[in-house]
């Protein structure tokens, strides 16, 4: 019996990493878009920068979605 | 296909059942999550993955080499033995979604097949080790990892969400939450149709190669691969709704970004574990993923009673599949009116079982309406009518402190005292 551990720890690592590192980024890319929407204060829009690094977040999001893909193509 | 004699039709035939049952088992997979937090509603979520199913069969052109990856020694399989092992699978797979436990599909194709390789050929045709290194260690490590991950993810949404208060900005939230958990549950789809369509392809060329209909290492013929890809998306069309129930909202009550994070990992897992070599089965991340989402939102619960009977499945998996698929090649064993028997036994088992499913349908009407159990469910039921906006939940603090937080813009400088 020869367990692969080196191979079960990199499953375990990667996962983790890669599952948070993914919702962090789409969760920093929807909290930058929602900050868009006009308040009922009235103090809505933090500008274009939020804009442009909320579509920064997603774009990754997407080439990870797209990596996804490639692997079950491959 | 002149050759193919009767024993062979079965094979194929049945293999076609296991791949239609691994499809409704394994709707739940991807689209539990996605139907409980009311990002789709049910019928749109099992069409979307059975389309991904059928196109993920499609994909790749890798089909599996062996059904079982070295557990069973393969060489001269019988084709009774095959067929032996696809009645285990099948029996267990319904027997599950009776009563509405995910289990795991190639678990239970292992297990009949390590039954029916017994009784056929005796204990030295079992690899033990590799029962331990492929089916029981990544059983325990499957849940593990992705519940993990799950538990982590969810916590750093709601942390980095937790200042949106406000009813539009909650708004656009909750609609990104909708499309993450939608992209991530399509992804799921897509890799199962790949991975589980081709096993089904396997068995069917292995029958075939077998049965001196194709010359061993060829690859499978285009109505094998058509028949395998149609199998298995008409199986997630039908949808296995008693598994979905368990899953979505039996396990745990999920929230919009709990059910992001929830599948996010199971994607992740599914792909890197498939990937680094070390595979781990789809229905066992995702369960996982699902519990370890339920504990990382901070007074989120989770029903151990359910999960509790989900792990007792596991662990039943493998040896009731075999013990059926024992039963079944003792009775081929006997000559062709012992494959009769088996096949009429089958027709007749999975009948039962349906008949027995029918006394309480469940379906896409009351998928969401969890069965017995009382107190705080009726919120599910509410949730799947109008589904809450993410975040608003008095219970968003945490107290684990996020790198993260760094890098986040502060919207109201006010309102950190309270958080």
């Amino acid at each position: 019996m020869n367990i692969d551990w080196a191979a079960l720890a990199s499953v375990f690592g990667v996962s983790l990493v890669v599952t948070v590192a993914l919702v962090g980024l789409f969760t920093l890319g929807i909290v930058g878009l929602a900050k868009q929407a006009p308040t009922a204060a009235g103090n809505g829009g933090s500008g274009a920068p939020a804009r442009f690094g909320a579509y920064a977040c997603f774009a990754l999001c997407a080439a990870a979605v797209a990596y996804g893909i490639y692997l079950i193509v491959a | 296909m002149e050759h193919i004699t009767l024993l062979l039709a079965i094979v194929i035939v049945t293999a076609l059942v296991f791949d239609f049952t691994n499809g409704f088992h394994d709707t739940a997979n991807a689209m539990a999550t996605t139907i409980s937090t009311g990002a789709l509603k049910p019928k749109t979520a099992v069409a979307m993955s059975a389309a991904l199913n059928l196109v993920g069969a499609f994909l790749s052109v890798e089909v599996a080499k062996t059904i079982s990856g070295g557990i069973v020694n393969e060489d001269g399989l019988r084709t009774e033995v095959i067929f032996a092992a696809l009645v285990g699978a099948i029996l267990w797979n319904l027997l599950t979604w009776l009563v509405g436990l995910p289990s795991s599909s190639s678990h239970a194709l292992f297990g009949g097949l390590i039954g029916a390789a017994v009784m056929s050929a005796g204990w030295s045709s079992i690899n033990g080790g590799t029962v331990v290194t492929k089916v029981l260690l990544p059983a325990i490590a499957a849940p593990v990892v992705a519940g993990l991950a799950a538990l982590l993810a969810t916590r750093l949404t709601y942390r980095l969400n937790r200042k949106i208060t406000d009813e539009a900005q909650l708004k656009s939230t909750a609609k990104g939450y909708r499309a993450g958990q939608i992209a991530s549950a399509g992804l799921v789809s897509l890799a199962h149709g790949t991975n589980d369509a081709q096993k089904t392809m396997g068995i069917i060329t292995l029958a075939l190669v077998t049965g001196g209909v194709l010359s061993p290492g060829a690859n499978p013929p285009v109505w094998v691969i058509c028949a395998a890809g149609v199998a298995i998306a008409l199986g997630t069309y039908l949808g296995g709704w008693r598994i979905i129930r368990t899953m979505g909202s039996g396990l745990t009550e999920l929230r919009p970004p709990q059910g992001f994070a929830a599948q996010t990992s199971a994607a992740t897992v599914i792909l890197a574990s498939s990937h680094l070599g070390f595979s781990l089965s789809t229905t066992q991340s995702c369960s996982g993923a699902v519990m370890g989402a339920g504990l990382g939102r901070k007074g989120g619960v989770v029903r151990w009673s359910t999960a509790t009977r989900m792990f007792v499945a596991w662990g039943l998996t493998l040896p009731a599949a075999g013990l059926v698929g024992a039963g079944a090649e003792f009775l081929t064993k006997q000559g062709g009116w012992g494959v009769g028997v088996v096949a009429v036994l089958l027709v007749a088992g999975s009948g039962a079982i349906w008949l027995l499913s029918r006394r309480k349908p469940v379906d896409h009407t009351n998928v969401n309406m969890p069965d017995a159990e009382p107190a705080g469910i009726v919120t599910t039921a509410m949730a799947a009518v109008s589904p809450p906006p993410a975040g608003i939940v008095p219970d968003l603090k945490t107290t684990i402190p996020a790198p993260a937080q760094a890098a986040e813009v502060p919207a109201d400088p006010a309102r950190p005292a309270t958080v």
